[in-house]
């Protein structure tokens, strides 16, 4: 029986893999979301689908910075910024370490545990 | 004064492809864009980037496309406004419009046609009160238009990129005092310009100020002095004639936002039955327009512009009838 549970559960795990992760919306607000992680999905993509308001107008080519988050929690377990994403945060005035763009993030296992605070433009 | 039957506002794939259009319907067209180049972002940002998604292309460079499409136009004869933005539509009693740029060109047209991608590139402000103010000639500049305007001033810049770098470098030659204020402690820009600002600082010709933050700024009429927190977030204050900040550029809507127009977070809003806008006469195409079921594709804005020629037609020739015919049936046929 304890196998079965087992193997359901791995089961489960490689055909729907699930990560949690908590956003901090601009009125400080707190939620913590479950998304897919097999569904090829950015976090970015993921923070509208949940229907956070984020202007995205570049559509994810790390060209408008509308989907800047700054990371309290997990930043360190993400993957390396590419050049892209450098050169943008490189320019935005309210930048800092903790930030990253979430276009650029992929929505995987690496995001587990992770909190993180909406900073984006709304114009 | 330009006239044409339709004035397309930006020159990116998909406005290109709305001259094709246009031009097998016999309605001639005017394309204004902010960049000195046809194109928009495939060849400003990833020329060289291959789209796999344009039916019978399994793969085209981007500027491979926009050479491809200005091929196809050809035959149409458009004509171009380049490297200037638009900036004012006015309304005539006839219904027809003229288009302004803010270089003073007017395009006197039937139809406006907004296929302007993501907007404009504007310079990003940073989030310091009473900038506004002090902009357009009072102390606050956010490019670099002509050098000689801070010959013998008091400068502060601020931005770590390569523009804050190289005009630092620059500037350093000809102000009076050039001043760098950047939040982090290295630059990632080019390192032969980083050597040489942190040279420039060591030898006192410039103040280099690192991990700090612009905070406020303050003046009478003209501005005084720019005020920033230090590392160890302690409020400082340097005299400044001008105040330049280079903190890179990011698409804006710009005046389309004001032209009476529905707009949905930066978006046009449009009517799928012929991507009208809510002001008859002005059609909205590609990533600029917003409706459900919106893809932001390359391919779904030709679509769009396609069927919005149909509709533009009544707007030019309000007396002709239109039939539809094939390419393959009817042949493009040279203005």
């Amino acid at each position: 029986m304890t196998v079965q549970i087992v193997a359901g559960t791995i089961y489960l795990c490689s055909t729907m893999s699930m990560v949690k992760f908590t956003v901090e919306d601009r009125d400080g607000s707190k939620q913590e979301l479950e998304a897919p992680t097999d569904m090829g999905l950015s976090l970015m993509e993921t923070l509208k689908a949940f229907e956070y308001n984020i202007m995205a107008t570049c559509g994810g080519m790390a060209l408008c910075a509308t989907c800047h988050v700054k990371f309290q929690k997990g930043q360190d377990q993400l993957s390396e910024k590419t050049d892209a994403e450098w050169d943008m945060l490189d320019t935005l005035p309210d930048a800092d370490d903790t930030s990253r763009l979430a276009c650029q993030i992929r929505l995987d296992d690496h995001l587990e545990g992770a909190e993180f605070k909406i900073c984006g433009d709304l114009e | 004064m330009i006239t044409t039957d339709i004035c397309i506002v930006g020159a990116g794939p998909v406005g290109l492809f709305a001259v094709f259009e246009a031009g097998l319907l016999k309605m001639r067209c005017h394309l204004i864009d902010a960049l000195p180049q046809v194109g928009g972002q495939l060849s400003e940002i990833y020329p060289h980037k291959p789209i796999y998604d344009i039916p019978g292309f399994p793969s085209v460079n981007a500027q491979e496309l926009v050479d491809n499409l200005m091929e196809q136009i050809a035959p149409f004869h458009p004509t171009f406004t380049l490297g200037e933005r638009v900036e004012s539509i006015e309304r005539q009693a006839d219904q027809s419009f003229v288009v302004g740029t803010n270089e003073g060109t007017t395009i006197a047209c039937k139809v406006i046609v907004i296929a302007a991608g993501l907007g404009s590139f504007e310079p990003r402000k940073p989030a310091i009160e009473r900038l506004e103010e002090f902009e357009h000639g009072k102390g606050v500049a956010y490019m670099v238009k002509n050098p000689e305007l801070f010959r013998d001033k008091e400068i502060v810049l601020a931005g770590g990129g390569d523009s804050a770098l190289d005009w630092t470098i620059y500037l350093a030659n000809i102000s009076k005092r050039v001043t760098l204020v950047h939040r982090g402690e290295t630059f990632r820009g080019a390192p032969d310009s980083a050597e040489k600002v942190f040279n420039l600082a060591k030898e006192g010709k410039i103040d280099l100020i690192l991990k700090a933050n612009l905070k406020k700024i303050d003046g009478n009429g003209s501005l005084k002095s720019v005020f920033y927190e230090d590392a160890d977030k302690k409020e400082q204050t340097i005299k400044a004639d001008y105040l330049i900040p280079l903190f890179g550029l990011s698409p804006k809507l710009g005046p389309i936002a004001d032209w009476g127009l529905g707009i949905e977070k930066a978006q046009v809003s449009v009517d799928t039955t012929d991507y009208s806008t809510n002001v008859p006469g002005i059609y909205a195409i590609g990533d600029i327009n917003t409706y459900t079921g919106k893809l932001k594709l390359i391919l779904c804005g030709f679509h769009e512009g396609a069927i919005m020629v149909q509709s533009a037609f009544k707007h030019v020739f309000p007396d002709k009838h239109l039939s539809f015919k094939y390419t393959t049936v009817n042949g493009v046929h040279e203005f």
